[in-house]
């Protein structure tokens, strides 16, 4: 009795200093550990799917320091700024789409990179957050639900930059840039009726795209999704080597390290895109849920944050990123476990890659910011 | 009515959000619950049909081939076994310059400079970590060669592999077979799946058909493979579960050949085309099975070169023909043993009747006579002298008085006209004609007719009548078994090489040749002991005097009725045109232990070419092991030989 006297208030003193100082970083503390607990989770398996590659492990340590930095940066970011900076920041997206799509017409082959000398990115990683930003900022002082006029412009807002995606090609990062700004139109009140027609519309396009602007590796990849022991050692491997990944885990899984799918190079791209395959097979259907779990959790909790904003241009854009990222974490699993064909779309926070890893962490500074100079824009 | 210029409605704008975000809280929701189901399906429901392809996936299998039963001698001398053969092979990632490796080892020696294209070739069709055969066939003095320079080329190595021996050579080719590597004509009468590492399969002889226990039953070890087919011991902290099974050695093959036997043949017929058979009358063991020429089988284990096998298959010699089981030849005078049963059996002489023996025989209708073999007379000649001598007149009258229905009705429960049913494959059959035979054989009529001159011509074995050696040898072993008849057999044992249990394979004893009384089978012995006493293979050149045990024997002499129409005109088709020389014999009289025929192509008399090869055999067989066998006297050439007086 006299023990916990004693120590209760030590106890909240502590959660206090520590509120105290999320509060001044503008941070959100359960997204935080949410996000904290995943990428601690990732790294786990990165050790055994990258098949102990200590070297690989270290560079994904940078990237996770290098994401959180841009994070806590843009916490600290005013939205005023965001929604000023929001027009620019797409038009330079753009412009360095236009750089790469020109560089690659010429280099005569795939172009994703931008190489600034002392750095490498891919353009197409702004437009993920720079996409939905814009047309947050289009449809923050125009009535709700848009117009017509106001759909039209929106729908340019999100396919030139996508067309370019596409073209480089890269049609994962496509997908996710346009439902980016889709989320933003869809939360704006887009009438459902609209929705119906856009997806009797987009199955035209799709025709179209079919037809005109996918490469073959791309066509093979929806037609091995439809049937993948048409080409087992072709382009149906993924698929077929990946279920037998998830499958051969059962319920609890091989054991860390133990899956002989991912150990003995089985399954391909294991360590990048097909690394819920790794989780699958070694952590088991047990190890796959709660990692499912955590990612609910913190869009469960970002979609929390989202409903306590007040202004249009916060509300849009913190409601994108959030959805945005639970289309990630779906077409991602889904590929995976087969339910979706095979784009190449990472597993948040979790597959090894730089690019992709920052501008999440970067999506989620932003949410955070936008929640916690949420009063200052309301009053 | 409608504003141009709308105003923005927070609160109606807040309520639309909020409906929003509860849709696409459901939305979310749905979404998780249909990627949990497919998760259940997958690692749930599936799970043992995915455990299983994991498994298939990584788990290749290494069969591990038995070894090869070995063949025996009836006293447990080893003809046929395994050796191990050396070769280089190449790991083609472990090379650090494949071209300087190449021609280093072609500087030694070891391959050949213009083979290093077609091996650079090869080694780069292979994935890099296989070991690819670059060099088969290490000689001794090769392998010392590599080994001492082996640290110049990393990368290479020498394996070891077993390949089939044969240390007599070409000994018994004829009767063991070789072994030669797993053709497309092979595969549908063996298991696939159970000869998974084998390379090499029994082709004739007792190798192919004892094939089945002599190859025994392979093993395997499961072994941890990568996606790239690499084998691992270990990754990341997977641990194998692999599990092997220790293939089980071929049984031993034990034969009724007998080595000494079998030498002494080969050795006999060395220089000749011929063949010999000999068995034991009371069991039907073949203790000695050659043809001559023969082959190396090694050759065919190791891989036949185009070349070597056109050579070996064009050769005039035909070294690949079994001439024992598969050369058909008139039986000449080695018929006479058992026309003269024929003549007792149905009453149509008694050995005490004797017949003029004038040098010829006429009969009527024919104008020209039958002569007489060679030449002279033989006057009045009983039974026990006419085999003696061999006097074609008198068994020119006898087969008359006989019939040819009657002859051959007596003669089928000998073995003529149906193969034996040696245990191995490929034997012929001779013919044994008949009126009824020359109807079948032959389309038009007047070719259908049986004429009393072939009857009379069958009596010294002319004629339709053929026989192949084995035929002959089973014939002799039914005479000197008075009639009892057993299958002719090479295999006698199997024995496991683990337990040493030995499974013996019953005789298999034929129906014997009945009604024969014994006083009549004692005339016929008298005669044919006759022939090496006083006989036509007294004579110096038969070499068949003072041996140590009692011989029973009969020459024979062939006529070449025609020559094969793909036989070339050389220099050597005038000795082909000479008569094939056939010597039958059994020993000891009293209790005969062996029964064997020669048979010399072209040799000419049966007492001059193929007695004294009979005599080495014999020898061989029935002294006692050490005993030197009596050389071949000097004039024993078939060049300078007396002709024989009445063949």
């Amino acid at each position: 009795m006299i023990r916990q006297q004693v120590e209760a208030p030590s106890a909240r003193r502590t959660i206090t200093i520590a509120t105290r100082l999320l509060m001044a970083l503008q941070l959100d503390g359960p997204l935080l550990i949410g996000l904290g607990l995943i990428a601690t989770y990732g790294l786990i398996v990165l050790y055994s799917a990258s098949g102990q590659d200590t070297g690989k492990m270290l560079r994904a340590m940078v990237h996770l320091c290098l994401g959180t930095a841009a994070m806590l940066g843009l916490a600290q970011v005013r939205p005023q700024v965001l929604r000023r900076v929001a027009p620019w920041l797409y038009g330079l997206g753009v412009l360095l789409l236009f750089v790469v799509f020109v560089e690659g017409e010429i280099g005569k082959g795939a172009q994703r990179w931008l190489d600034l000398g002392f750095v490498r990115f891919q353009p197409s990683e702004i437009l993920k957050i720079a996409v939905p930003m814009a047309c947050a900022w289009y449809l923050q002082d125009r009535p709700l639900p848009p117009s017509a006029k106001s759909l039209g412009v929106l729908a340019a807002i999100i396919l030139v930059p996508a067309a370019f995606i596409i073209k480089q090609p890269d049609l994962g990062t496509a997908l996710l840039v346009m439902a980016g700004g889709t989320m933003v139109i869809i939360m704006a009140g887009l009438p459902f009726w609209i929705m119906l027609v856009g997806l009797f519309a987009g199955s035209g396009v799709a025709w179209l795209a079919w037809s005109h602007m996918l490469h073959d590796y791309q066509r093979e990849r929806v037609l091995t999704f439809l049937d993948p022991q048409n080409d087992p050692l072709g382009s149906g491997y993924h698929i077929i080597q990946s279920q037998i990944a998830i499958g051969s885990g059962g319920v609890f899984g091989t054991g860390w390290m133990n899956g002989s799918q991912a150990q003995l190079d089985y399954l391909p791209e294991r360590h990048t895109d097909f690394i819920f395959a790794v989780i699958g097979e070694e952590f088991g259907m047990l190890g796959q849920m709660l990692l499912v779990i955590l990612y609910l959790f913190v869009i469960a909790r970002a979609l929390y944050l989202t409903s306590q904003m007040q202004d249009t241009f916060a509300r849009l854009l913190a409601a994108s990123l959030a959805l945005t990222f639970f289309v990630y974490v779906f077409i991602n699993t889904g590929m995976v476990s087969g339910l979706l064909p095979v784009v190449g779309v990472p597993l948040p926070l979790v597959s090894y890659g730089g690019t992709s890893m920052v501008t999440l962490l970067a999506g989620f500074g932003i949410l955070m910011s936008l929640y916690s100079h949420r009063k200052l824009v309301g009053s | 009515m409608a504003p141009k210029v709308s105003i923005k409605n927070f609160f109606r704008e807040q309520q639309l959000f909020q409906q929003r975000m509860l849709v696409a809280s459901v939305l979310i929701g749905a979404a998780a619950l249909l990627l949990f189901g497919r998760l259940f399906l997958l690692q749930v429901l599936r799970y043992d049909y995915y455990l299983e392809q994991s498994q298939g996936n990584r788990a290749r299998l290494d069969p591990i081939p038995a070894s090869r039963g070995l063949i025996r001698d009836r006293n447990g001398i080893v003809l046929a076994e395994n050796q191990a053969a050396y070769q280089l092979e190449l790991v083609r990632e472990q090379v650090s310059d494949l071209d300087a490796t190449l021609k280093g080892l072609s500087a030694l020696g070891l391959i050949p400079e213009d083979g290093i294209n077609d091996i650079r070739r090869l080694v780069k069709s292979r994935r890099g970590f296989e070991g690819v055969p670059i060099r088969l066939r290490l000689t001794e003095e090769e392998l010392s060669r590599f080994a001492v320079n082996r640290h110049r080329f990393p990368g290479v190595d020498i394996r070891t592999r077993l390949t089939r021996a044969y240390p007599y050579g070409e000994l018994g080719v004829h009767a063991l077979g070789y072994v030669a590597a797993i053709s497309e004509a092979d595969l549908p009468r063996i298991d696939r799946a159970a000869y998974a590492g084998t390379t090499l399969i029994g082709k004739l002889g007792v190798e192919s058909a004892r094939e089945k226990e002599l190859h025994g039953t392979n093993g395997f070890r499961e072994v941890l493979v990568n996606a790239q087919g690499r084998s691992v011991q270990k990754a990341g902290g997977f641990a194998p579960d692999l599990r092997s099974r220790a293939p089980k050695a071929g049984s031993d093959v034990i034969l009724s050949i007998d080595l000494a036997a079998q030498q002494a043949a080969e050795e006999g017929l060395r220089g000749r085309r011929g063949a010999v058979v000999a068995i034991d009358p009371a069991t039907g063991d073949v203790l000695a099975l050659a043809s001559h020429p023969g082959f190396d089988p090694s050759l065919f284990g190791r891989g036949l070169t185009r070349a070597e096998y056109r050579e070996m298959s064009t050769d005039i010699d035909r070294p690949l023909f079994n001439r024992a089981l598969r050369g058909t030849y008139p039986a000449g005078s080695t018929v006479k043993p058992v026309i003269s049963l024929a003549g007792l059996r149905y009453g149509a002489i008694t050995p005490e009747e004797s017949i003029f023996c004038p040098g010829s025989w006429r009969l009527r209708g024919y104008a020209k006579p039958f002569r007489e073999g060679r030449s002279g007379t033989h006057h009045a000649i009983s039974m026990e002298d006419a085999i003696a001598k061999s006097c074609d007149v008198y068994y020119y009258e006898l087969a008359h008085r006989l019939e040819v229905d009657h002859l051959s009705e007596f003669m089928a429960p000998f073995g003529y006209g149906a193969p034996t049913g040696i245990d191995i494959a490929g034997e012929l059959s001779g013919i044994l004609p008949s009126k009824e035979w020359k109807k079948k054989r032959f389309k038009t009529r007047a070719e259908q007719v049986w004429f009393p001159g072939e009857t009379v011509n069958m009596g010294i074995g002319q004629g339709y009548l053929t026989v192949t050696p084995m035929e002959q040898a089973s014939m002799v072993a039914t005479v000197a078994a008075r009639g009892k008849r057993f299958r002719p057999r090479l295999v006698t044992a199997l024995r496991d090489p683990e337990t040493g249990t030995v499974t013996t394979v019953p005789t298999q004893a034929l129906p014997a040749v009945e009604g024969i009384p014994e006083r009549d089978w004692d005339h016929v012995f008298a005669g044919m002991v006759g022939v090496i006493h006083h006989g036509t293979a007294a004579q110096p050149a038969a070499n068949m005097s003072r041996t140590a045990y009692t011989v029973a024997g009969k020459t024979g002499t062939a006529q070449v009725v025609s020559i094969a129409a793909n036989e070339k005109l050389d220099k050597r088709l005038e000795e082909r045109q000479r008569d094939h020389s056939w010597f039958i014999a059994f020993a000891p009289v009293e209790a005969p232990r062996i029964a064997l025929v020669v048979l010399v192509e072209n040799g000419g008399f049966g007492a001059a070419a193929a007695a004294p090869i009979a005599r080495r055999v014999l020898d061989a067989y029935l002294l006692p092991k050490g005993t030197d066998t009596q050389p071949l006297p000097a004039n024993a050439a078939p060049s300078d030989v007396d002709p024989e007086s009445a063949e």
